[in-house]
């Protein structure tokens, strides 16, 4: 069956912010995805929330909404572009239960738009947990024993009939929410109020508890002649009971014999072909008895999904892009294996490698949040590693996750504790092992497949071995064995009291290196074409000679809060541009979501860890011109010394000059010598100390402590008993690691300026303003292009010392600057000599791209060539524009009960949302919907703030109740808006008892809160209140500034919301990549890079 | 370092000189035969168990091997026929409810030779791109040179006939290995099934269709058989060069047009010989379970399980897939073709009962995609009832 063409344009829709559950994996699909469609000659209509995707790249789709991902806003859509089809499997949940919404609005039909890929039957056949289980029995196929439920009463029949334990699953959500294990009748309770609050249809799936069990998934494509194929099969070293997003996973799977897996294959072919999905991916998990084999379904996403990025990037199978073929009617083997070149789709991929996935959390931000691992996902990123042997994988993705607290076995855990999964159960096994417990005490003790365990038991081995030993008389046997064995340099020289630097000299001295092989999809039988590398201790290396000058570009690693998309981005649009200059890019990365980590990104690709010693080894592989290290994020930046002293380039901002902006005692005086204004600061090694310091700095103050190891980290102090508390607990200080004081800049307006230079002179991409005030973190307020409400002088201003700042600390490439603006001045905060989190926001919106100019910078380009290529236009244009966007953040507070939701100056936000319109107002309201945080045309809502606050909230309050709204107060806000005219009703606090707000939230009386807080403290009565809003999804205003923005969004609402506009309106054509390519690398860009410095 | 993972010093080599030193985890000794990877990533045991393989050094290309041990269930034969096991990490414990014993035990008593810690990848790519040659294993000999020279005086593959070595000597029930062919299928067939080396998956299959098999040596004559008659006879898979098992061409060739034949494999390429095609020898040949092949009656893509080194030429047809080809018993439709490098996988002959693919329905290890052969066999029997 060829291209079908009957269909001209295919709506696509996105997956939305980043958020626990659902990350950057559904931008690297949704690319492919639109990539694949363009190229096919479809006209592909986009509708993606989230500015930081590389999919909503104006030139990856004809018409690019970056809209609210609601039904409503997604029909504003439809009924302007007519689409001929939707396809719905490329936006994870979100995309599939927006399509749900669409179809049951009778939208789909009304504008004759047809789903590809899969049908409606068969997305509620796979979501709808009722119809699945129906389903799956219908085929055969066996599932855990199980009941639905609408009420607590039902479920606690249910469960009686099946037995304790069980587990309640909501159906149509994402990443495991809502979903618990109860042992017995009261925890039920507790588990199924939760899972019907979060099920969209009230509805909960009551199922026989199989944890311990073995979990596996498989990935399965079909095509529309009914050809499937598994993918990839991937095996959970924590057993059921963990959710599969927060498990070490391994693919291939390892334990089952071929008689099993093929069981299970069989079982996954009849899932999908059950279900009915047309064309495209599945994923669909198994969960197997390990004492008699018993194997039932789980459950399965007719979508691509997260494990769907992971097995594309463990196999080179591009799962995404030939979902996206197949949706347009091709067959599996009508289209061509890429790697390969000479093979087709339609075939199974085969590994002779081993690939190790590890999550990352961030219960560092959450010091409230339950730690232990369940079927309700907490990661926020992950890391992927490969390596000939599991061994190798997990150690090199061990040192992909960055956190040296994770890096070893450590203290003496109990081998009870082994029961409980946390983010450090693997190296707990393997302490316990290195302290003489068995393979088999402790696989039971933790069910962890004995394999696995005895695998653990090789690595224990190994470092014991090599503990206590002088480097030097390590052999090459010695140390080739460690390496096979995943022991990291660092770990090799703390076992030898070395150091890493002494460790990697050994191993060259002794011809202990890493070579690297190829990632073929089909285990060597056939030649592969595409270089896609992954580093390993053998024989012999696959590298092949370039025929262009290479530059090494060093991705941003795992998601985490700070550090996600946003980097990735930068680091994509580097490697198109440098490509499109003629250079070969390189591109090191080992975070299997992103699309830099996709194939043909770059034009080589390398699966590492970001680690000295893996970067190094890329390094001395490709003998590149240079390697960028500003674009992802601290990441690399931390290793621009190494590679600098190693004899590589470190392409734009030298090391020093990276040094000068980030050692803030140097960068403080630079700020002095320049004459701009910085809030005074000190350091303190002791509670004396920093008490003097605060009072002479003077009280709030800003505090934090200059070395974090997952504890909080900053924190605004209002006097000094609390800030003896902090330096005692928090921060732990001493002579190694004093505390940093500043003086916090209250009641400031903070605003972030993104800028690129090249050393001549600087563009200001743009200058940003937050909403909410100095002391919520930049990376959690709403931030808003043009400027609102700065003066023509403060941007002025904030340019004048982004330029002098990039002058001065020679900035070749991106410079962010944080500055706050208080009392007629403008302080500065920080700068970051690299890309940042608003980069891709600032690019959307004014049209230039910086990460591209940035490359092009570094690779030895002047702003003015560019200038005359019309990538950077004559002047700066964020003031100028004739639309207004606005960035919010999303929160995961949803996801930790318990934990307090106000923001303050440690970021804990996940993801992003843009909202574009001509006006503030639709802008501000489009932003805020699509966080999830739908503002109320109307309604009621209820308004305490902090005594600071009460004179400022007269004004929206006294607004709310002209605009219709019943305005609730507690006691003191309400005493200041009647005196003040407002019509207010007093409700009382949960501290006064009775029925008070909190329970008027829980029942849904509630539509909107602000609530600006005072006193801190989990028990507070705020605390209370604002977690009681997250767990309605109700918006919950924390700050003036906010509640005032809020109020344009509700009077944009009240008026009706424009039609939405595609990004390609708003913006300026890009240049033709023609112009582009017109650049060539000039002849000897090594030396014009070295020279520059 | 772990003693658990250090077996005694071990040496590969192949014909042209290649030496990967590594680690012995079976028996002491040599090993000679032709080298070939597979690239299946479970199932080892079924491989190493599977007749097809004698004569042959196995490496798989999935690094860890051995992680489920070894069962009673799984085995494809009575006794480990691979000559040589070589892999990049075996697993010293078995982690299975069905396992009994680990493989570097089970490889150490059944006196098998096994090297590990060797770049199996690196001795995949000079097979892939050098072809099929012979290897030797050593625990004895760790001079490459030598130990390549002693290689090369020894027989390659092409010629060989090997089918009645790994042959059963006398004829037997199926029923007593595997079991009464299921009755939910009737009628039951009754079957001849040549052993050249048959797997036992294959009576298991047949069992599960309502087929009765009485398995004969392959050098039974073919007249015997008819004599017996049988409903069907089957030709199995088995090892060596088509070409040199000259009494299985030659029974074949006295079976077709007489009663519905199906073959297999080995049994395929005999068949095709019989039928007045002929075979050769392929660089590196097809063994793993990712195989794509067309099935050109239905269009449908199956994913295959394979293992052979030899292969049915589809004549000196200039087109690529030819549709049809003349024989010595009328035309014979060409229905099954591997989409990787479009060798012929399967053919139907339309003037007689007669059908045989290249790869292996009955899977073990590999997916049961084209277990639909079976049923066909049944069809075919009953049509000419
Ligand atoms: N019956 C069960 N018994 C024990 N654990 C289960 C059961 N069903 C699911 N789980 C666990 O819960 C996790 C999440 O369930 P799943 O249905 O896959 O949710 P999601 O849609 O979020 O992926 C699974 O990965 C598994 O570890
Ligand atoms: N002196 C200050 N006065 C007021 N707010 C500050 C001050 N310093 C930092 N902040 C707030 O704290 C946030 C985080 O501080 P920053 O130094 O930018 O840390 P990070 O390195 O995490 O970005 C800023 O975005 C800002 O809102
Ligand atoms: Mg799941
Ligand atoms: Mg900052």
């Amino acid at each position: 069956m060829p291209r079908r063409d009957d269909i001209e344009s295919i709506l696509v829709i996105g997956s939305g912010p980043i958020v626990i559950g659902q990350a950057c994996e559904f931008d690297y699909s949704g690319t492919q995805g639109c990539k694949a469609l363009r190229a096919e000659g479809y006209r592909v209509v986009l509708v993606n929330s989230n500015p930081a995707t590389i999919m909503t790249d104006p030139e990856f789709a004809h018409a690019t909404y970056i809209e609210p991902l609601t039904p409503e806003s997604i029909a504003a859509i439809v009924e302007k572009e007519r689409p001929d089809a939707l396809l719905p499997t490329l936006g994870g949940q979100t995309a599939l239960n927006a399509t749900v919404a669409l179809a049951e609005a009778g939208v789909l039909d009304r504008f004759g738009v047809r789903l590809i890929g899969a049908g409606i039957d068969a997305i509620r056949r796979a979501e709808d947990r009722r119809q699945f289980a129906a389903t799956m029995r219908g085929a055969g196929l066996a599932l855990p024993a199980s009941g639905f439920a609408h009420s607590l009463d039902e479920a606690t029949a249910v469960a009686r009939e099946i037995g304790f334990p069980v587990i309640v699953r909501p159906s149509f959500v994402l990443g495991g929410g809502g979903s618990g294990l109860a042992a017995t009748e009261d925890e039920l309770k507790a588990v199924a109020g939760r899972g019907l609050a979060e099920s969209p249809i009230s509805e909960i799936l009551v199922e026989q508890s199989v944890a311990g069990w073995k979990e596996f998934e498989l990935e399965v494509m079909r095509d529309g002649a009914d050809n499937a194929v598994v993918i990839c099969s991937i095996e959970n070293v924590d057993p059921m009971g963990v959710h599969t997003g927060d498990s070490i996973t391994v693919a291939p799977q390892q334990t089952l014999t071929d008689r099993e897996y093929q069981r299970m294959r069989d079982a996954a072919l009849a899932c999908i072909r059950a279900v009915g999905v047309d064309t495209g991916g599945s994923n669909i998990q198994f969960a197997v008895n390990p004492r008699d084999g018993r194997q039932v379904v789980i459950e399965m996403n007719p979508r691509v999904s997260r494990s769907s990025a992971l097995a594309s990037k463990a196999t080179g199978f591009p799962i995404a892009k030939i979902a996206a073929l197949l949706a347009v009617g091709y067959r599996l083997d009508e289209i061509r294996n890429d790697i390969t070149g000479e093979t087709l789709a339609a075939f199974e991929p085969t590994l002779d490698y081993v690939v190790v996935k590890i999550p990352r959390f961030a219960f560092e931000k959450f010091p409230q949040a339950d730690p232990r691992l369940t079927t309700v996902m907490k990661s926020v990123g992950e890391v992927m590693a490969v390596g000939r042997t599991f061994t190798e994988a997990l150690g090199k993705a061990v040192r992909s996750l960055e956190r040296p607290d994770l890096e070893a076995p450590a203290g003496d855990p109990a081998l009870d504790a082994l029961g409980t999964a946390t983010e450090r159960r693997v190296l707990d096994v393997e302490a316990l092992l290195g302290a003489g417990n068995s393979v088999d005490e402790v696989a039971a003790a933790s069910a962890i497949d004995p394999w696995f365990v005895d695998q653990i038991a090789l690595v224990a081995d190994t470092a014991e071995a090599l503990r206590g030993k002088d480097l030097g008389d390590l052999t090459a046997e010695d140390l080739l064995e460690a390496k096979r064995r995943g022991l990291s340099d660092v770990r090799i020289a703390r076992l030898t009291g070395s150091n890493a630097d002494r460790v990697r000299a050994r191993r060259a001295e002794l011809g202990v290196e890493a070579v690297f092989k190829t990632v073929d999809t089909c285990a060597g039988e056939f030649e592969a074409r595409t270089p896609y590398y992954y580093s390993t201790y053998e024989e012999e290396s696959e590298v092949r000679p370039a025929a262009r000058p290479r530059i090494v570009i060093l991705g941003a690693g795992p998601n985490r809060i700070g550090q996600g998309i946003e980097f990735d981005y930068a680091c994509v649009h580097a490697a198109f541009a440098l490509r499109d200059a003629g250079y070969e890019t390189v591109m090191v990365n080992c975070n299997p979501e992103t699309v830099s980590t996709d194939y043909d990104t770059s034009d080589r690709l390398y699966f590492e860890p970001l680690a000295a010693e893996d970067v190094l080894a890329v390094c001395r592989a490709e003998r590149p011109e240079g390697v960028i290290v500003q674009l992802g994020g601290q990441t690399p930046l931390k290793l621009a010394h190494t590679l600098e002293g190693e004899g590589f380039a470190v392409l734009g901002t030298s090391p020093a000059s990276i040094d000068l902006a980030e050692d803030r005692g140097k960068f403080a005086t630079l700020l002095r010598s320049l004459g701009i204004p910085a809030p005074p600061h000190g350091e303190a090694a002791s509670v004396d100390e920093a008490r003097r310091i605060a009072d002479e700095i003077g009280y709030p103050v800003l505090v934090r402590p200059s070395y974090v190891l997952g504890g909080r980290a900053m924190e605004i102090v209002y006097g000094p008993d609390e800030l003896e508390g902090f330096v005692r607990t928090a921060a732990a200080a001493g002579p190694d690691h004093p505390v940093l004081i500043d003086r916090f800049l209250e009641g400031a307006i903070e605003i972030d300026v993104d800028a690129v230079s090249d050393g001549r002179e600087t563009f200001v991409g743009a200058v940003m303003e937050h909403i909410e005030e100095a002391g919520v973190h930049s990376g959690d307020s709403t931030c808003v292009i043009p400027p609102p409400t700065l003066s023509e002088d403060d941007m002025d201003r904030a340019e004048e010392i982004a330029r002098a700042l990039a002058a001065a600390l020679g900035v070749r490439g991106l410079l962010n600057v944080q500055m706050a603006v208080k009392d007629e001045r403008v302080w500065v905060l920080e700068a970051n000599p690299r890309s940042s989190r608003t980069v891709p926001f600032v690019s959307k919106v004014t049209g230039v791209p910086l990460a591209k100019v940035a490359a092009l910078v570094m690779a030895g380009r002047t702003l003015a060539e560019l200038r005359a290529g019309g990538l950077v236009p004559p002047r700066e244009v964020y003031r100028t524009l004739a639309h207004t966007a606005v960035k919010a953040a999303v929160l995961p507070f949803g996801r930790f009960p318990g934990q307090d939701t106000v923001l303050g100056p440690e970021m804990k936000s996940t993801g992003e949302v843009m909202g574009i319109d001509e006006r503030l107002g639709p802008a501000m309201a489009k932003a805020l919907t699509a966080v999830g945080a739908g503002l109320p045309s109307g309604g009621t809502a209820f308004v305490s703030v902090a005594n600071r606050d009460k004179r400022a909230i007269v004004f929206p309050a006294k607004r709310l109740a002209e605009l219709g709204f019943t305005v609730l107060a507690t006691r003191g806000t309400a005493a200041v808006l009647a005196r003040a005219g407002v019509r207010v009703t007093p409700v009382r606090k949960r501290s006064e008892g009775g029925r008070d707000i909190v329970d008027l939230i829980r029942a849904g009386r509630v539509d909107i809160v602000i609530n600006t807080p005072f006193g801190r403290g989990p028990r507070t009565d705020g605390s209370e209140i604002r977690t009681a809003a997250a767990a309605a999804g109700i918006p919950c205003v924390t700050t003036l500034p906010g509640a005032l923005a809020a109020l344009q969004g509700i009077e944009a609402i009240r008026d009706g919301l424009p039609a939405p506009r595609p990004l390609q309106e708003y913006q300026a054509p890009p240049p033709p990549p023609e112009q582009l390519r017109l650049m060539e690398p000039e002849p000897e860009p090594a030396r014009a890079a070295g020279e520059a410095r | 370092m772990p003693a658990m993972t250090r077996g005694p010093e071990a040496l590969l080599v192949l014909e042209d000189g290649t030496a990967l030193r590594g680690r012995s985890f079976g028996a002491p000794g040599e090993a000679f035969g032709e080298a070939v990877f597979n690239t299946g990533m479970s199932g080892y045991q079924e491989v190493l168990t599977d007749p097809s393989y004698a004569g042959q050094v196995v490496t798989m290309t999935a690094p860890h091997q051995g992680n489920y041990g070894v069962n009673r269930e799984d085995p494809e034969s009575p006794r480990i026929q691979v000559s040589g096991f070589a892999v990049r990490e075996a697993s010293h414990r078995a982690s299975s409810w069905r396992a009994d014993r680990t493989l570097p035990e089970e490889l150490a008593d059944a006196g098998v030779v096994a090297i590990e810690g060797i770049d199996t990848r690196r001795l995949t790519l000079r097979l892939r791109t050098a072809g099929a040659m012979r290897c030797a294993i050593s625990t004895d000999d760790l001079d490459p040179r030598s130990l390549a020279e002693r290689t090369r005086t020894h027989p390659g593959m092409e010629g060989a006939d090997l089918a009645r070595h790994v042959s059963t000597k006398e004829p037997y029930e199926a029923a007593a290995l595997v079991g009464p062919a299921t009755p939910d299928r009737r009628p039951i067939l009754r079957v001849a099934a040549y052993d050249f080396g048959i797997k036992r998956n294959i009576l298991r299959r047949l069992a599960a269709h309502g087929i009765e098999a009485t398995v004969y040596p392959a050098q039974t004559p073919a007249a015997e058989v008819l004599a017996g008659d049988y409903d069907g006879v089957f030709l199995s898979n088995g090892p060596g060069d088509p070409a040199a098992t000259t009494y299985g061409i030659e029974s074949a060739g006295a079976l077709l047009g007489k009663v519905p034949v199906f073959g297999i494999c080995l049994g395929h390429q005999l068949m095709a010989r019989a039928l007045g095609l002929s075979t050769y020898k392929l660089k590196f040949g097809h063994r793993g379970a990712n195989q794509p092949v067309l099935n050109t009656d239905t269009g449908r893509v199956e994913i295959t399980s394979h293992n052979h080194g030899f292969a049915v030429d589809p004549s000196a047809s200039t087109s690529a897939r030819p549709a049809h080809v003349e024989s010595g018993f009328g035309p014979v439709t060409l229905t099954h073709w591997n989409l990787n490098d479009e060798t012929l996988e399967g053919l139907r002959c339309n003037d007689i009962p007669a059908f045989s693919v290249q790869y292996h329905p009955e899977a073990a290890p590999g997916p049961h995609d084209a277990s639909y052969l079976f049923d066909r066999f049944r069809a075919l029997m009953e049509a000419h009832a």
